[in-house]
């Protein structure tokens, strides 16, 4: 995967979506996706401070399906709550990467300063490897995944994006800006 | 009060004011049969699960409440996958109860286990695993909220053996909690002057009715409306009978087997007002070259098919009646209309309904070949003439039943409905063997009406088993089979498209007997082979009101359905009965 395709492109919308904290919900989403021909290009899901919800971060393809037609059939699943569509600039986004990088006792130094610019944290150390965990912008993710790569990737498993809306840009109830209003 | 799952289960449904059950037991739905022998609820044993199912549906369409059926665990509740995904596409409130294995089993591949909440999911409005006795009243209040409100449609409840054995205290809630279901009601008044500004303004403007007129009970309001705005209707598949045929401004069907003023009227207008319709493809061909010179309102009430197929200028998310109503009092306020500005494009439309009526050959020849042939053949049976003299003996009210094909597109276009929820049919999933078991739940709704179903003989063989539940339970139904001893839609698309090369579509018109067919399973069973029999049969058919009658009706195999619109192109292009030569929509203008 190159850079390009990497970066959040004119395709890629991030919708936050709020649901009910039940079993099965993620396979409704996901089979709301798959049945209806909508591409998912990442998808984070983790309870809320609420119990009883759960937040689905999800990056859309909306090349092939217009993001309105999205957000409404989403809107029809009885488990979502809410859906907003976050902005890249009115959004704070992360993800979290966890990469094990070979590096032998030479190259381990400057592995280790690179997890230090990018602020992350050696989490195992082998022979002649070692794993990091870097949390940030998803492009921070992007680079320091592109700057590990030349040393050997043995293993890596990203987040995928989340995501809140700004302070500044949040509603008092901290929710996302309402997506795709009809009449 | 303690009861257990399945007392509970049969108490909820009780409260929720079922009368009827169409089902078939099993083994992990047996905890549940036991109470239903000591409840109120009629139990109408089916004889194939799918038969529930169609039943319950057809049901749900004859009365506007919703249906219920019961199936056990696996194969019981894989078989009601089709009315379920039938009853998705055509929006009809279904609550199906399945059983499921005990919870414990359950990941276990146990005996008649599946995952039917996985299975159901891209077919249902929603649907449940109950894991908790004590979550019982609530789930089923909540089923039969979100299966009624909102788009209708079908849910399904999946009841774990253990669960049902289990016990509860007994409670009934006071309302349901769905944080994230909030279904429209009004529309939004601004919408509503800007709809009706393109409503006083249009000169060529058609209402397009669809099935959502029906399921939010908008017939009469929507009949004010064209009374005070002049404006003509086209009712789609799904919505015949939602307004009157018989109304001066009843344009008919339009789609790929719409009359050629319906569909033609989509084409030339300035205006379309689509009221509770879906823009299908078989009513927009050529979604690019569909009504090209026309301004859209859009009245929903689901957000997702406001601008799906086709952008509206004016899009209300609402419920149909209300939103109707709405318009209706806006236009009121404009004052008396003057219904002259329309009478170029009605005397438009009456000189195309004059021109190009459905029709067919009323007088084919009683000997074909040769005049020295000799052989004295009786004259052919054409379908539609079945269909207009069932109509012409039968009370206006009667409820007709139909399945997929080429008899449903016939039934569609010359039956005369005249009032709503008389026409039950499956339009979006296009089932076949559809019409016996949903004509059966009709019955079983409606009692006091004459049930028909206009059925083909491909369609009567996947279901007609389920006569002899009709027959058991004394559900006087009436079948016409228009057998033309072929899957007769997918001849007539091999006859146009595939240089009648006939694939596969041959069914014999002996094979089975279905006369002897039907007796065996209780019924009544005629056979009609010529015109002037057809009478007498039906006449007979409507003077039996004990049991089922079968009439099995010889039609012309060479048969075919007109106009038709073909697959993907312009409805521009439509091509009309055959004696009625070449239609130019341009030319007419």
């Amino acid at each position: 995967m190159s850079p390009d395709q990497m970066a959040y492109g004119p395709r890629h919308r991030l919708l936050s979506v709020l649901v009910e904290n039940k079993a099965g919900v993620l396979a409704r989403v996901a089979g709301l996706f798959s049945r209806r021909g909508y591409n998912i290009y990442s998808l984070a899901v983790a309870p809320t401070d609420d119990e009883r919800f759960s937040r689905i971060s999800i990056v859309v393809d909306v090349e092939s399906s217009p993001l309105e037609q999205v957000v409404a059939q989403l809107d029809k699943l009885i488990n979502v709550v809410e859906i907003g569509e976050l902005h890249p600039d009115e959004a704070r986004e992360a993800e979290l990467l966890l990469v094990s990088v070979s590096a032998d006792a030479g190259q381990r130094s400057q592995v280790i300063q690179l997890v230090g610019v990018f602020s992350g944290r050696i989490v195992d150390v082998g022979q002649d490897a070692i794993t990091v965990m870097v949390a940030g912008t998803p492009e921070s993710i992007d680079d320091f995944e592109n700057l590990m790569r030349p040393y050997g990737i043995a293993g890596l498993q990203r987040t995928g994006r989340i995501a809140l809306p700004k302070l500044d840009e949040k509603s008092a109830s901290g929710a996302a800006t309402p997506a795709a209003n009809i009449a | 009060m303690e009861l257990t799952g399945a007392q509970a289960l049969v108490k909820s449904l009780e409260m929720e004011g079922v009368e009827v059950i169409f089902g078939l037991p099993g083994g992990a739905i047996l905890p549940v049969y036991d109470p239903i022998l000591d409840s109120p609820i009629r139990h109408i044993l089916v004889r194939h699960e799918q038969g529930a199912g169609h039943m319950a549906e057809g049901y749900a369409q004859a009365t506007g409440r919703p249906g219920v059926a019961m199936v056990t665990s696996g194969p019981g509740a894989t078989n009601v996958v089709t009315p379920l995904a039938d009853a998705y596409m055509d929006s009809i409130p279904l609550v199906c109860v399945s059983g499921q294995v005990a919870t414990s089993a359950i990941g276990t591949d146990a005996f008649q286990e599946s995952d039917t909440t996985g299975i159901t999911l891209g077919v249902t409005k929603h649907n449940w695993l109950v894991t908790d006795a004590a979550d019982i009243p609530q789930v089923v209040r909540e089923a039969f909220h979100i299966a009624t409100t909102g788009r209708p449609g079908p849910v399904l409840i999946d009841f774990p053996k253990d669960v049902a054995n289990s016990t509860m205290e007994w409670y009934w809630p006071d309302g349901v909690d769905l944080p994230g279901y909030q279904p429209p009601s009004h529309a939004d008044p601004a919408a509503i002057r800007a709809a009706a500004a393109l409503v006083l303004a249009a000169e060529r403007p058609v209402i397009y009715a669809g099935g959502g007129i029906l399921k939010s009970r908008a017939s009469e309001v929507l009949r004010e409306l064209v009374d005070l705005t002049g404006i003509p209707v086209v009712t789609t598949l799904m919505a015949r009978g939602a307004f009157p045929d018989s109304h001066p401004l009843s344009l008919g069907m339009p789609g790929m087997h719409g009359n050629f003023t319906a569909v033609t009227s989509m084409q030339k207008a300035d205006l379309l007002l689509a009221l509770g319709s879906r823009f299908d493809d078989r009513v927009t061909g050529k979604v690019s070259a569909f009504a090209p010179g026309a301004k859209v309102v859009h009245v929903d009430i689901d957000k997702a098919e406001i601008g799906k197929v086709r952008r509206p200028e004016v899009g209300i998310l609402a419920d149909c009646r209300l939103a109707i109503e709405a318009l209706v009092e806006e236009i009121r306020a404009f004052g008396p209309i003057d219904h002259s500005r329309l009478a170029p494009w009605i005397a438009t439309l009456r000189r195309w309904q004059a021109e190009f009526p459905c029709t067919y050959d009323r007088h084919e020849p009683a000997s074909t070949g040769s005049a020295g042939s000799g052989a004295s053949r009786r004259p052919t049976l054409k379908p539609q003439f079945v269909i207009e003299t069932l109509r012409a003996l039968t009370p206006p009210d009667t409820i007709l039943v139909s399945g997929v094909g080429q008899h449903q597109m016939w039934a569609s276009q010359y039956w005369s409905f005249e009032y709503p929820n008389t026409w039950v049919n499956s339009g979006g999933l296009g089932t076949m063997g559809f019409a016996v078991p949903a004509a059966i739940g009709a019955k079983v709704g409606r009692p006091d009406r004459m049930v028909w179903a206009v059925d083909g003989d491909g369609c009567f063989q996947m279901t007609a088993q389920e006569l002899a539940t009709a027959t058991a339970e004394r559900i006087p139904v009436k079948i016409a089979i228009l057998n033309n001893a072929y899957l007769g839609m997918v001849r007539q698309w091999q006859h146009m498209f595939y240089e009648e090369r006939y694939s596969e579509v041959y069914l014999s018109p002996d094979l089975p007997d279905y006369v002897g067919w039907a007796e065996s399973m209780g019924c009544i069973g005629l056979r009609v082979e010529s015109p002037e029999e057809v009478t007498p049969a039906i006449e007979k058919a409507n003077e039996i009101d004990d049991r089922p009658v079968v009439i099995d009706f010889r039609t012309d195999s060479m048969e075919q359905v007109f106009p038709m619109v073909p697959a993907g192109a312009s409805n521009d292009d439509i091509v009309v009965y055959q004696s009625q030569g070449t239609s130019d929509a341009e030319a007419l203008q």
